[in-house]
């Protein structure tokens, strides 16, 4: 066996793979942000409460409907993103010709009630959610269990679609087109307001996945998403908004760090990603992907 | 709704002529006037509350309504000065006056820290990374240890402020404590009120145009934050005084919130519309303290229904009743 700076490769290699779930989470999160942002003009701070209700969705859905982690990994998403859409029709709607800033404190509101009355009826501790694939595989140099395996892979599965849908497809070419001149392309004949409704309503499910595959690996409970989503925003400066790949890549790198982080120096762990993001703003303001406006 | 301004983001308010001729400074003279007669008749505590927040409300607004900046971070200041100034007069034995003053000065210190990183980015970006140095500030306060961690700073000793009054008692504290908020309430009205505010206004309003006719944007953008966060910082002194504790509440993204809250609900942009937010939701909250959770919930609601139905706020909604009646 083999020792690095004296840490032992079973914590370097286990708290690698602990940064790898965190940063599948932030690429998730933050590619949901960005898409978002780039039809919307809004920053959805909902965002981390919406991730807190897929991983309530995925535990209601087991403890009162006997639904299994397989099903609410599909509908835990499609229900928070249902609700998500009506938010949009409702209320986020009637603020996209005034400025940005009215969004992001209207989604403020929408998640202080959306974490109050979680908390209301469930309480600030956590709930417990089963893991669906217990067990492990031992590697030799450490123990990968099961679920932890899954959640990556499944999260860059999603990721990369996504990119593909956006970046290859006719479909994401409406997309982008949308993002840049939507009075343009509602003249060609697209419904863009359904295309805005559809948009948001896919971030926010994106957010909710995030969530359902959170549950099994952490806790459920209220204030996941208020933590969460500041870290998140942080990763979306250091990687500007501009890019789709640049907000997976980003998300997954800033994980990687952190885990290390706390194999190296532990005392840094909740701040690092903060350091990374000043040293950042200094260096390169419009973000590592971002485009200077 | 009325036509929003050019940027849409605050009402631009009436512009005030020469200080005899203008109903604020009636206005001000008269709300004065009611504060030091009020504890007689309002439990000096709670006014004393209102006042630290209003004071808190008001330095937050200097950025978000006369600048056009949204800073998420303000409980950075607020928080942080009031840990600074717990520690100074409870562990080093300094006097309320000298604790106020190493507050001050930490909120300003910081502010500038900032400030420099912050203004980097515009908008929405600004929000965020105010948001983000804030939080990492928070988990500082967390971990060191002269922070007391989750209990903070308690039983902060009342000295004799300026070595003569007595604080211990909460009408001589309550003087004090209108002095200070009126003393930080005329800097910002100075400040507003000054070729210096209307250059701010002018970055609000037109950011490129204030560039193009020569100002240096960054410089004012950075006084005014340095400026606001030092009178956020003395707000959060204050409030060490009155309730002789600083803890991790002061520094949490919440308390942030309740900044943009109480100026949403007030009116962004006007020079009293800060103060009746804070009266508005310092009073809710005592109100509704017995329900928990709900008051997280009822300020959401709060949230929602001022930017979607009156985003001007009280204040500045009834400023164009007021305007659209003089027509």
């Amino acid at each position: 066996m083999f020792e690095l700076l004296g840490i032992p490769p079973q914590a370097l290699f286990g708290q690698l793979l602990l940064g790898l779930i965190n940063g599948a989470f932030y690429a998730m999160l933050s590619l949901g942000l960005a898409v978002i942002f780039g039809l919307l003009n809004v920053i959805n701070f909902t965002h981390g409460a919406q991730y807190m209700m897929g991983a309530f969705g995925a535990w209601m859905l087991l403890n009162y409907a006997g639904i299994p982690f397989w099903g609410a990994l599909v509908l835990s998403p499609i229900i928070v993103a249902i609700i998500g859409m009506v938010i949009e029709r409702t209320l986020l709607k009637r603020l996209y010709h005034l400025d940005h800033l009215y969004g992001l404190l209207l989604t403020f509101g929408l998640a202080l009630i959306l974490e109050g009355l979680f908390r209301r009826q469930y309480g600030s501790s956590g709930l417990p959610y089963n893991n669906p694939l217990p067990g492990g595989t031992n590697l030799g140099f450490m123990f990968l269990p099961n679920y932890r395996a899954f959640v990556v892979v499944a999260s860059l599965v999603v990721c990369i679609a996504t990119w593909y849908v956006i970046e290859r497809t006719k479909l994401g070419s409406y997309l982008r087109a949308a993002t840049e001149r939507p009075d343009l392309v509602q003249a060609f004949g697209i419904d863009v307001p359904r295309m805005i409704t559809l948009t948001y309503g896919f971030g926010v499910g994106l957010a909710a996945l995030a969530g359902v595959l959170a549950a099994p690996a952490y806790q459920v409970s209220p204030t996941m998403g208020s933590n969460l989503i500041i870290v998140v925003f942080a990763v979306v400066v250091i990687g500007g908004m501009g890019s789709i790949m640049g907000a997976i890549l980003t998300g997954f790198g800033l994980g990687i760090v952190e885990g290390l982080t706390k194999v190296f120096y532990p005392e840094a762990s909740s701040t690092v990603i903060f350091v990374i993001m000043a040293i950042v703003l200094m260096v390169k303001p419009a973000g590592l992907f971002g485009t200077a406006k | 709704m009325s036509t929003p301004s050019p940027t849409n983001l605050a009402p631009a308010p009436a512009t005030y002529g020469v200080v005899g001729s203008n109903p604020g400074v009636i206005l001000g003279i008269v709300a004065v006037g009611a504060l030091l007669v009020a504890p007689f008749a309002v439990y000096p505590v709670f006014l004393m509350k209102v006042m630290c927040f209003a004071l808190f409300a008001s330095a937050f607004n200097l950025m978000l309504g006369y600048t056009g900046l949204l800073s998420f971070g303000h409980a950075m200041f607020f928080g942080g000065s009031a840990y600074i100034c717990a520690h100074a007069v409870k562990v080093m034995g300094f006097t309320p006056e000298f604790g106020l003053l190493a507050g001050v000065t930490f909120a300003a210190v910081v502010g500038f820290i900032v400030g420099l990183l912050a203004i980097r980015r515009q908008g929405i970006y600004f929000a965020m990374v105010t948001l983000a140095l804030a939080q990492m500030f928070f988990f500082f306060c967390l971990q060191v240890r002269f922070t007391g961690g989750e209990d903070g700073l308690q039983a902060v000793p009342r000295r004799a402020f300026f070595g003569i009054i007595d604080i211990t008692k909460d009408m001589n504290l309550y003087y004090v404590v209108l002095a200070i908020y009126v003393s930080g309430f005329l800097v910002i009205y100075r400040a507003i009120h000054s070729p210096f505010g209307q250059v701010l206004k002018a970055i609000r309003e037109n950011e490129p145009r204030a560039i193009s006719l020569g100002y240096r944007v960054n410089q004012y953008k950075l006084v005014a934050f340095v400026l606001s966060a030092a009178l956020a910082g003395l707000a959060g002194s204050a409030k060490v005084l009155v309730f002789q504790l600083a803890s991790l509440t002061d520094v949490a993204w919440q308390m942030s919130g309740e900044a943009v809250l109480m100026t949403l609900v007030g009116g962004m942009g006007t020079i009293f519309g800060p103060v009746v937010g804070a009266a508005v939701i310092v009073t809710m909250q005592n109100y509704l303290a017995g329900l928990g959770e709900w008051v997280l919930v009822i300020q959401g609601v709060i949230f929602v229904a001022a930017v979607s139905l009156f985003r001007r706020g009280l204040v500045g909604e009834l400023l164009a009743i007021a305007r659209n009646y003089k027509k």
